[in-house]
């Protein structure tokens, strides 16, 4: 009990490691914007640039100085918030990345919720009725989850409930008609369309984001479910569950109140990952429903070499999982009192 | 025996899968005393404690009569099942750093076995735990209280499982080798509490046990079970006269202290005590 939860400890030594490993990312980063066989110079001037004018800009960009040296701009960079311009976009990457990452966020906090708040509670109730019928259901739907390869089901879902049914809105954020109209303060739309008051932009936003955003679910709730079955039987057949049982508690009250409160912290690093991995990797999805994310801007640049973007996307996805490391590690603390 | 706790009859258990039944026509019954089932791992002993709690997942459970007080026990529903369970008949468990849930306080733990069948404040709950954990000898009952199941010594947690399931004043109290997961020297300790609350409060006891020692000091009468079956049934003052081959080679194979220091004879298993008691007659 002694040194409670959040002693300065445990803050130095948790941000001490956070440190290192950030360290250890922007070492990776910086390399791989070396090792590349891309030339930033021509990259930058162009294929008919002149001999003066490469030199020009292969000074320009430090490279004549040592590696440590060139690190250590690097790292200046990075500390400013400077991470050069896309030569895709023509823009800084800070904006673009400002601008693609909240559709992407939007995208997978809609499909992560989607899909834990499915994959959970299915994969309790298949490790409840383990190798009975509601069991095999679910394991052919997550199976399913699994191998359904996404492009295809975002195309088919896009047939089925956009041309078909009509039920929900094609591709994009937003109808094209509302395209511009919405001011852009966090480029999260939803949040920004319900900051100017405008439902109707909100109403239109939601209607795009409910199918690409259960259809990653799905794939995603079919790994959650199939964790959480194991996760629940490991638990089920431990000796505090027939304690719970010989005091008297049904089998529904000994599944949420005991087993369930014991494979918390297991469920959160799996969502957590999870979340991360939808972040990083919806770039299927995302080219399928035309929306204009971080997967499908990591993808591109990386298609043209476009390195200041690649790094920083890197660089992002990085910073991604080792917040989503931090979270679940103060979850851990919260749900699992022999962590404390 | 004066209007039994509990009266079993051709009790048989099959787990699915298994060859043999793991407990083959046991029959007993119970007064308010103490009855010892001793064993070796694998006789059948803890199955027959979670059959008679109806806590067997998946086996095979039948039985000619198997009556606690004034329920069928072979057609109770589970509805009944759930009254019956830590209210009225409960079972301690082996190891405490098993039985326990390990994310939640002990003391919550224990009011729960309260909560779950009297309608009652958690202030009132709260109180009653307390006042169990002093009972079972623990002399700082508000920080045990509070304390999670890792943070509690083996002997401390494991009277925490007897104030959890003696808090309801239950009638028959089953303890599968309560003491086994114990260090020798809190062991003795912990039978001693379990015992005398058993006896203040004239609860019926089934202690299910390998150890012949134990048993010996601890209960009543004796049941000895091989291979799913009782093969001998005895007041536990007699336990040096039995008769059974299988009791006493288990008496002989106990080493006693300043006793001769020969090797120990080995116990020589005949196929005939797989038979049924009847044919062996």
């Amino acid at each position: 009990m002694s040194g409670g939860t959040w002693s300065w400890q445990r803050v130095a030594g948790q941000g001490g490691s956070v440190f290192v490993t950030l360290f250890g990312l922007l070492i990776l980063t910086f390399v791989i914007g070396r090792i590349m066989p891309v030339d930033p110079v021509r990259a930058i001037v162009g294929e008919d640039a002149t001999r003066e004018v490469y030199e020009a800009a292969y000074l320009r960009l430090g490279l004549d100085k040592p590696m440590w040296q060139q690190f250590l701009f690097y790292l200046r960079d990075v500390a400013t918030l400077d991470f050069g311009t896309s030569i895709r976009t023509g823009q800084p990457v800070l904006d673009d990345v400002k601008r693609v990452l909240p559709a992407t966020i939007e995208l997978a906090t809609f499909a992560i919720v989607f899909g834990a708040g499915v994959g959970v509670p299915l994969g309790v109730l298949a490790a409840v009725h383990k190798d009975r019928w509601p069991d095999h259901l679910i394991r052919v739907f997550s199976l399913m989850g699994h191998s359904m390869p996404i492009f295809w089901t975002g195309m088919i879902g896009l047939l089925v409930f956009y041309a078909g049914l009509g039920w929900v809105g094609g591709s994009g954020r937003m109808s094209q008609f509302y395209i511009g109209l919405v001011p852009e303060r966090t480029n999260f739309l939803l949040i920004d369309s319900a900051l100017a008051g405008q439902w109707d932009v909100f109403c239109s936003a939601i209607n795009h984001i409910l199918l690409p955003a259960s259809l990653l679910g799905y794939s995603s709730s079919a790994y959650i479910t199939r964790m959480t079955r194991s996760f629940m039987l490991d638990q089920l057949n431990q000796e505090y569950i027939t304690t719970a049982r010989v005091k008297g508690l049904s089998r529904r009250q000994t599944i949420w109140r005991h087993a369930f409160g014991n494979i918390r912290v297991q469920l959160v690093t799996i969502v957590a990952l999870a979340y991360g991995a939808l972040l990083e990797g919806a770039v299927l999805i995302e080219t399928v429903f035309a929306w204009p994310g971080f997967g499908q801007y990591l993808t591109s640049n990386l298609l043209i070499g476009d390195m200041n973007a690649v790094m920083t996307c890197v660089l992002i996805v990085g910073l991604i999982f080792i917040t989503l490391n931090l979270i679940s590690d103060l979850l851990y603390r919260i749900f699992d009192p022999r962590t404390r | 025996m004066s209007h039994p706790i509990l009266d079993v009859a051709g009790l048989t258990v099959r787990y699915p899968g298994a060859a043999q039944p793991a407990v083959r026509g046991v029959s007993f019954q119970l007064g308010r005393e103490r009855l010892g089932i001793v064993g070796e791992s694998g006789s059948g002993k803890s199955t027959v404690g979670r059959a008679l709690m109806r806590l067997l997942p998946g086996a095979e459970v039948s039985a000619e009569r198997m009556r606690f007080e004034e329920v069928d026990l072979t057609a109770a529903t589970e509805r009944q099942m759930l009254k019956i369970r830590g209210a009225r008949m409960s079972m301690i468990l082996q190891d405490p750093k098993f039985s326990l849930n390990p994310i939640r306080r002990c003391g919550l733990q224990i009011e729960e076995a309260y909560r779950t069948h009297v309608r009652s404040s958690r202030a009132e709950a709260r109180a009653r735990a307390l006042a169990m954990l002093e009972a079972v000898q623990i002399r700082d009952p508000e920080r045990v209280y509070d304390l999670y199941p890792h943070e509690v010594s083996g002997g401390m947690g494991q009277r925490v499982m007897i104030a959890m399931m003696l808090l309801t004043d239950p009638d028959l109290v089953i303890a599968d080798e309560p003491t086994s997961a114990l260090d020798v020297t809190v062991r003795l300790q912990v039978l001693k509490i379990l015992d005398d609350l058993v006896r203040e409060k004239g609860i019926g006891l089934i202690m299910i046990s390998h150890d012949l020692n134990l048993v010996r000091n601890f209960c009543d009468r004796v049941l000895i079970m091989y291979a799913g079956r009782v093969v001998e049934t005895l007041a536990a003052r007699d336990l040096d006269r039995a008769q059974h081959p299988y009791t006493r080679g288990l008496l002989a194979a106990q080493p006693r202290i300043g006793g001769k220091r020969a090797p120990l004879p080995v116990l020589q298993r005949e196929a005939a005590w797989n038979e049924d008691r009847e044919e062996m007659a």
